[in-house]
């Protein structure tokens, strides 16, 4: 159905033009004025400077692997990550923990993790599915590789980028 | 199910009248009326205990007046007198004028209540357990629990991660006490070995001293178990359950045929569950059979087409090597043939093998027989899943395996010149890899190598159970039907199409273009087969044949006992061989 939408009915001064042009041109002027006193910043100059510091908090970058402060991989692969992901990116194969080791109570591991940063598109939807509070998206943006399968990121790398997270509960630890 | 004269009674479901036959439980006759009770020990092939309380429900009988008539009400409906507690609804039959509700207040209230007893000693396991996805408790939280847990206690610790039996990992702290493991042991597999210790909130299940869980059944715990405390320890940590593509099949591992779910993700079997078919296998299936699964990606399985050129096993393409053995088979007269053909095999790919020996003349065709022990349960003495299909559908005058010793002799002294193997190994016939060297044409179709492939002129991979469309007749007569769960791996290929093709390359079988067709010809020419197809087999099959039934026997007590005694010892010995196969191969078959 067509909508014939109204234009807006100008007032005389409006029809005039010419305050508009003498706004638009002190601003023009004020860039200008800027520029002569070496205040207004053209261009960063990537890669030799970096903008991560002025990252948001809430900013989507590859996502990664953490460990506690006990030191224990957090990811116990539920697949849930695996599940959820919408460009099926992630790709896990879980292992059994002995019953020697210290954490023998959390019985499951992720033997191999892969999250294939070319399927990623940064969702964030991994972070949010993850009962356990293991894998976080990290700041980290710049992610290159020669081969498909530098692209690769697999647990050792994951681990990397994602470190220690303090603050995370510790459901393992006692039984509540 | 109910006999044809079986008084029929009117029941109100929630504040609707239904008819159930005499001997209906309440939760089922709920559940025909669409409203689902939920129950944890409850299960319709078991005993009911009551002991788990989630199926409670109100319950009411008609006022009756003064002359023990019903009072009626408004609309001439009898006006009912509600218990005032709640009843559970697993352990009661059906009775004239009975009343239920499902969903009042009191009965949600309820519900609620027991989901949040059953959750207070249950841990947090969810993301590690392997029921997840599957759980009753995850999905009757969901729908009857509570959201939030006002426990603030800690938790009773029980053990965890016991290993019950060769193929059952407990895990105590998930039990919510429901028994059906213990009934199914003592109902179904009359291996009486668990039994709940202690007392309270502290009681756990467990084998009883000096017992373990290691019957053939022991795998069928697991699947009753409404929540992950009984896991298979073959499927434990593989895979989650969401990923599983899931496939309607049955069972090849006996003459039995157990309906079974395949479960597998990209092209990977990971378990098979049974699927209910009451002519079959109830809701059972054997752990030797469940687990006969996993040859099909043995280190030794046939990826590769191989000709023999100049003494040599080459590679080959599909159309090279049937042209090949077309050839080879054309160049020695019908009397020097031999087929042997596999109980293994569909339906449609033994009437394809009587096609190809009734075009080339061949009189020595037979299956290979395989007879073991079995029980009384569901394991039949026939491991072969389609010696009736052999019977009905392979041509041959004799009784399946009656012929393949003469064929044995007459390979042996020479007189066979050109031996078929369809998906055996020669070396159940006794002859040896020198005499199957000295054949001019020995044409093997097969999922594995063995010794004899080696010797073959010609090697074709052909699929295994899971990897294939087709039907098979059990030991019983039941006409029932194989799904494809996974791609063949390699150059593998349909068994049916191989032979189809072989069939064309020598001279006979035109238009079969599917296996439906194939299907099409069976039912034109077998009258056991006459007007049906492979979809109107349906999921639960079609009886089509009549079985000698033997005599029902009435053994003595003494006797009986020590037949008991006798099976279960075999039944043992059965498992015992299961778990002894697996743990030194992963593979079970041959």
């Amino acid at each position: 159905m067509a909508v014939t939408v109204p234009r807006p009915r100008l007032n005389w001064r409006e029809r005039l033009y010419l305050p508009a042009i003498v706004a638009g041109l002190a601003i023009t002027f004020k860039h200008f004025k800027n520029m002569l006193l070496g205040r207004t910043k053209v261009t960063m100059q990537y890669p030799e400077q970096k903008w991560d510091s002025s990252l948001p908090d809430h900013y989507r970058g590859a996502p990664a692997l953490v460990r506690d402060e006990d030191g224990r991989v957090r990811c116990v692969a539920c697949q849930l990550c695996e599940f959820i992901c919408p460009p099926r990116a992630i790709k896990i194969i879980s292992g059994e923990i002995p019953s020697a080791d210290r954490f023998a109570k959390v019985e499951k591991f992720p033997e191999a993790f892969d999250i294939d940063m070319i399927r990623c598109i940064f969702c964030g939807m991994c972070e949010e599915v993850c009962p356990e509070q293991a894998i976080f998206l990290r700041k980290d943006y710049a992610i290159t590789g020669f081969t498909r399968a530098d692209m690769v990121h697999h647990k050792e790398k994951l681990l990397e980028i994602g470190g220690v997270m303090h603050g995370v509960v510790l459901k393992w630890n006692e039984k509540k | 199910m109910s006999e044809p004269n079986t008084p029929m009674f009117n029941v109100q479901i929630d504040g609707v009248w239904h008819q159930f036959p005499k001997g209906t439980r309440v939760i089922e006759a709920c559940e025909q009326a669409g409203s689902y009770v939920p129950r944890y020990c409850y299960h319709k092939k078991l005993s009911s205990p009551g002991n788990c309380r989630m199926c409670l429900i109100e319950m009411g009988f008609p006022r009756l007046g003064p002359d023990r008539k019903p009072e009626l009400g408004a609309g001439g409906k009898p006006i009912i007198n509600w218990i005032p507690r709640p009843q559970i609804s697993c352990a009661q039959d059906v009775s004239e004028g009975m009343a239920v509700r499902t969903n009042s207040p009191l009965v949600k209230e309820c519900q609620r209540g027991v989901m949040e007893f059953l959750l207070i000693n249950h841990p947090l396991d969810c993301p590690i357990c392997d029921q997840a996805g599957e759980c009753r408790l995850q999905e009757f939280s969901v729908d009857f629990g509570n959201s939030k847990s006002r426990f603030l206690e800690n938790k009773v610790k029980k053990p965890k991660n016991i290993v019950l039996g060769p193929r059952v990992t407990l895990d105590d702290e998930r039990c919510i006490l429901c028994s059906r493991c213990i009934r199914f042991c003592q109902e179904i597999a009359h291996d009486d070995v668990l039994g709940f210790v202690d007392r309270g909130s502290y009681t756990v299940l467990t084998a009883h001293p000096g017992k373990r869980l290691e019957d053939n059944y022991s795998l069928n715990t697991v699947d009753i178990c409404p929540v992950g405390a009984l896991t298979s320890t073959d499927f434990r940590f593989k895979m989650r359950v969401w990923f599983l593509k899931e496939t309607k099949s049955i069972c090849t591992s006996c003459a039995t045929g157990c309906n079974t779910i395949i479960g597998t993700r990209e092209d990977v079997i990971y378990r098979q569950t049974p699927r209910e078919n009451d002519h079959v296998n109830s809701c059972w299936m054997c752990d030797y059979g469940r687990l006969n699964f996993k040859f099909l990606e043995a280190e030794n399985r046939l990826l590769e087409l191989q000709i023999r050129s100049n003494g040599k096993l080459v590679a080959a393409d599909w159309p090279a090597a049937i042209a090949q053995a077309a050839l080879q088979l054309k160049q020695v007269t019908a009397n020097e043939i031999a087929i042997v053909a596999s109980g293994r095999m569909t339906n449609e790919e033994l009437w394809l093998t009587s096609q190809l020996a009734k075009s080339l003349g061949v009189q020595m065709i037979d299956i290979v027989p395989r007879r073991e022990p079995g029980d009384d349960i569901l394991l039949s003495e026939d491991r072969n899943p389609n010696t009736n299909g052999a019977r009905l559908v392979l041509g041959s005058t004799s009784e399946p395996g009656a012929k393949l010793m003469a064929i044995a002799e007459a390979v042996k002294s020479g007189q066979i010149k050109a031996l078929v193997m369809l998906k055996e190994n020669t070396m159940h016939l006794g002859i040896s890899v020198e005499q199957l060297a000295q054949l001019p044409v020995f044409i093997v179709m097969n999922i594995l190598s063995n010794e004899a492939t080696e010797k073959a002129t010609v090697v074709l991979p052909a699929c295994g159970f899971a990897e294939k469309h087709g039907s098979m007749i059990n030991g019983k007569g039941r006409l029932q039907r194989l799904n494809r769960a996974v791609r063949p791996p390699g150059k593998a290929r349909d068994d049916w199409e191989i032979l189809r093709d072989l069939l064309q390359a020598v001279g006979g079988g035109d238009s079969l273009s599917s296996i439906d067709d194939v299907f099409r010809r069976i039912s034109e020419t077998i009258p056991h087969f006459a007007g049906l197809t492979l979809s109107k087999i349906g999921d639960l099959g079609v009886h089509i044949l009549e079985m000698e039934e033997l005599p029902p026997t009435h053994p003595s007590d003494e006797k009986a006992i020590e037949q008991a005694v006798a099976i279960q010892a075999r039944r043992r010995a059965v498992g015992q061989q299961v778990h002894e196969a697996r743990k030194a191969l992963g593979v079970a078959i041959d």
